[in-house]
């Protein structure tokens, strides 16, 4: 019987008086990869903040390994072992690239990423440690976004629409390096506007429409016409 | 779209005409203060109405401008100064240079208003401190209006200004109430206008208001340079008042700011009838506390910051959440009428304390 | 030569005033807080060595070694009991906070202390003095402020860029709900700052009560020299606020020169021109 490492239950979230979420439950199992799709303004960023502690949720609306970790600050939210790594890159423009890998860090959970394993994974790095991150071009500072996260040896790893603004060879790039990234952790949850793509890497795909879930099943099972009445809702 | 819904937009409220009703006695009533009371209540609600004044000045800027400013002190000064002036060198009756030093410190608002305005949120506010500073410490350099030490109203304007003290008095204390009443209903005019529906735009979303055309800059500072032609009237009122000026007192940030913060504070910040509750708790204060010295002044600051973070709209904020009553009728209702069948009332954002509407709820 | 001399003490004053002003710049920089009470803090720490000199005998130096952790700790209690909670989007509770603290501060030392003027003992170092040549004396106690204002500077740059916590400090400023999710806990980093700067206060008020008399009313003049200091030099730029310092100094000294009544409308007024043609100070720090 798979683990189920993350439960999402009955989640409603707001801005002020502003509905985002509708009643949205979802599971994780041990390994999967669960792929959320969805148009602009469906609520997928906003899934991924409540579960990694930026939004104010109740605590038994997000479960990890069975205990809620709804509604804590987003510093204890990592120490559990929930990364994010958020939409937009959202690097540190103060910090040149190592320090914002060291900042990814600076838990010093146990684990096998380290600096070195960082500039491995993705060489450019390397050579351009020393540089102000946000002056390397998108498809690099997205390696250097992914590193940042993966710095906390997390057990589940969420990626917020990482092939946003880069070019397709980039982005090829980016998703060939994911499944060693991915390997070896409890499950991960990807964000993407890129379906293909999307249903390339997941073993499971959701899809969110203005706030509610409108399809889930598995990449195999489901046909364009389906994907897109989900997505649309049409 | 034979369908549209049509609209009618409404401002005032039941609650508000009667209280307007029961404004209109209450001016009687105070004007007609000098056949019932003596000087020293003429004196003190004199007080009342100047820090009334200020006070209603200091939220438009602050509470619904989004200019914290420090600094008003010293248009206040700037305006008993040129009072003073126009006495000294003139001779002239000073109640009729009272708005004339309005107008002046509006004037010499414009190139204070320049400068300052290359700052923001925190920064400006010190910045004007700073100018306030600077006009403190220019005036104490003029030895022909008293220097350091400030200087008297000269007696033969003094007498000048009417046949006898009493008469003096009375003309003085008419001119304070009616310099309140002009500077209340100069805020509200200002709030009800075009201007101050921009005014709230603006507080509520700077990018927002800016794509709709509202042009920032002008109109936080055309706010400013009138705020400072109406806080510097005052001042000329409250010196005529005390009979004599100085810097120090001209200029002192803890008579002319700090207790003008506090009353609005208190009463409630970005709501007109603020300043009117904060005056009466703040003169109650002072007359139950200010025996204690500086302990009063350490409890009303307590008082300032605990209200800011448990009740940060202050009494009338409280109120107007807990009962939705509106003295001051500024918010405008849209009503609809047609498509959906019965009239139905939708609330406008044109309520000051913006924070509430769509902002998103940081979490922390 | 009296014009030289001006410029000389104007230079070494500067230095205090870099200190009034590195702790300012600091808060600024990583919270976006503006601490009115700053000048009042000063003061506060000036009246907390008079009292520690009294009672333990120590000279302005040594007792440095109480002052400053002390009132780091009050730093650090007074951001995350009072001051974290005025953090956010509007910028009305920070600036309404920390001036109600700061009429608390002076009405409370006015209370204690009552409003006589007081003076901090540095027993030689008072009235030390060497000469330069050109009939200028250097005296030994600016000196030595100037050089503690640089080696603080130096220091806070080297816990800036080059420590995990100015790393944090860094990084919170850029972006904290990222910061969040790098496990930094706000609360922690901002208490920390803020310890960090009022130990910076610390120094600044040991030295002001050394160099001059001071009373309960003397914060917000301080509040002031600090602002102008961190605008002419420039925003986010340590160094800067120091050039800022010494310019604001001798500004201050040349004015003091014209006319004694003009010494601190000098200052002011060439804050204001900077103000009116380089709005963002003189070496504000390009942001990348």
């Amino acid at each position: 019987m798979p683990e189920t490492v993350l439960q999402v239950s009955h989640l409603n979230a707001f801005y002020g008086q502003f509905q985002a979420l509708f009643d949205v439950s979802l599971s994780v199992e041990a390994g999967e990869v669960l792929a959320i799709i969805g148009a602009n303004g469906a609520g997928k960023s906003t899934l991924l903040k409540s579960i990694a502690g930026l939004m104010q949720v109740p605590a038994r609306s997000v479960l990890f390994r069975g205990r809620p970790v709804g509604g804590l600050p987003a510093n204890e939210v990592v120490k559990r072992g929930i990364t994010l790594v958020p939409e937009g890159r959202r690097l540190f423009p103060s910090l040149s690239v190592e320090e914002n890998l060291l900042i990814g860090g600076q838990l010093k959970r146990p684990g096998r990423w380290t600096l070195d394993e960082i500039y491995k994974l993705f060489p450019v790095l390397r050579d351009r440690r020393r540089v102000p991150a946000t002056s390397l071009s998108g498809g690099q500072q997205q390696m250097c976004a992914i590193g940042r996260a993966l710095m906390s040896n997390p057990e589940f790893i969420m990626f917020d629409e990482i092939s946003l603004g880069l070019a397709p060879v980039i982005i090829k790039d980016i998703y060939a390096a994911l499944p060693s990234v991915i390997a070896g952790g409890a499950g991960a949850i990807i964000v993407e506007q890129d379906i293909t793509r999307a249903l390339e890497v997941a073993t499971r795909v959701i899809c969110l429409q203005e706030g509610r879930i409108s399809l889930e099943g598995r990449p195999r099972e489901l046909d364009r016409a389906t994907i897109s009445a989900a997505y649309f809702g049409t | 779209m034979s369908e549209a819904a049509r609209f009618r937009v409404t401002q005032s409220t039941r609650t508000s005409q009667v209280a307007a009703i029961v404004a209109l006695a209450g001016i009687v009533v105070l004007a007609a203060v000098p056949w019932w009371g003596g000087r020293s209540e003429m004196l003190l609600l004199g007080q009342i109405f100047a820090y009334l004044a200020l006070a209603s000045l200091w939220n438009l800027l602050a509470g619904f401008t989004g200019l914290v400013s420090i600094g008003q002190q010293a248009y206040v000064g700037f305006g008993g100064y040129m009072l003073f002036a126009f006495a000294i060198f003139a001779g002239i009756n000073p109640l009729l240079t009272i708005p004339i030093a309005g107008a002046l410190g509006a004037l010499v608002a414009i190139p204070v208003g320049m400068l300052v305005f290359r700052l923001s949120g925190a920064y400006f506010a010190i910045g004007t401190w700073v100018v306030a500073e600077v006009f403190r410490l220019s005036f104490a350099q003029v030895s022909a209006l008293g220097g350091g030490s400030g200087n008297s109203l000269p007696a033969h304007v003094v007498r000048g200004m009417a046949p006898d003290r009493d008469m003096r008095d009375m003309l003085i204390y008419w001119a304070a109430l009616a310099i309140a009443l002009a500077v209340i209903g100069f805020v509200y005019a200002i709030l009800r206008s075009r201007q101050g529906l921009a005014l709230t735009a603006i507080r509520d979303s700077e990018p927002a208001s800016e794509s709709l055309g509202v042009n920032i800059w002008r109109t936080k500072f055309i706010v400013y340079v009138l705020s400072a032609g109406a806080t510097a009237m005052v001042g000329a009122l409250i010196f005529l008042q005390k009979l004599r000026i100085s810097p120090d007192a001209a200029f002192s940030v803890n008579d002319w700011t700090a207790y003008v913060i506090f009353i609005t504070v208190i009463g409630g910040i970005g709501r007109i009838e603020g300043p009117l509750i904060g005056t009466v708790v703040y003169f109650l204060l002072r007359e139950l506390l200010s025996d204690l010295g500086p302990v009063y002044l350490m409890i009303l600051g307590a008082v300032a910051i605990v209200v800011m973070l448990r009740a940060p709209r202050g009494i009338w904020g409280f109120v107007v959440e807990r009962y939705g009553i509106e003295l001051f009728p500024v918010q405008r209702r849209l009503h609809l009428e047609g498509a959906g069948g019965s009239p139905g009332m939708r609330r406008t954002g044109a309520s000051a304390a913006g924070a509430d509407a769509a902002s998103p709820a940081k979490p922390e | 030569m009296e014009w030289v001399n001006a410029v000389v003490q104007g230079i070494l004053v500067g230095g205090l005033y870099a200190l009034f002003a590195a702790g300012l710049s600091l808060i600024f920089g990583v919270m976006r807080l503006v601490n009115i009470a700053h000048g009042d803090l000063i003061v506060l720490s000036a009246y907390i060595a008079l009292l520690t000199m009294q009672a333990t005998g120590l000279d302005l130096m040594t007792n440095l070694i109480i002052v400053v952790p002390l009132m780091a700790v009050l730093g650090y209690a007074l951001q995350r009991g009072l001051l974290n909670f005025t953090l956010g989007r509007d910028i009305l509770p920070p600036l309404l906070v920390t001036f109600g603290l700061s009429i608390i501060i002076q009405n409370g030392l006015l209370s204690y202390f009552t409003a006589d003027s007081r003076r901090l003992r540095s027993g030689a170092l008072e009235v030390s003095s060497f000469p330069i040549g050109g009939g200028i004396d250097i005296g030994v106690l600016p000196l030595i402020t100037f050089c503690i204002a640089v080696g603080v500077i130096a220091l806070l740059q080297f816990v800036f860029y080059a420590t995990p916590v100015g790393r944090a400090f860094r990084a919170t400023s850029d972006d904290p709900e990222v910061a969040r999710i790098m496990g930094i806990d706000n609360r922690h980093i901002f208490g920390l700052a803020m310890a960090l700067s009022l130990a910076v206060v610390a120094i600044a008020g040991v030295f002001l009560g050394a160099r001059t008399i001071f009373d309960p009313a003397s914060g917000p003049a301080r509040l002031l020299f600090g602002f102008e200091a961190v605008i002419i030099g420039g925003l986010g730029n340590l160094w800067g606020t120091l050039a800022g310092g010494i310019i604001l100094g001798v500004a201050q000294a040349i004015g003091a020169q014209i006319h004694p009544g003009w010494q601190l409308l000098a200052g002011h007024i060439v804050f204001l021109i900077v103000l009116a043609v380089r709005p963002r100070g003189l070496f504000p720090r390009v942001e990348g």
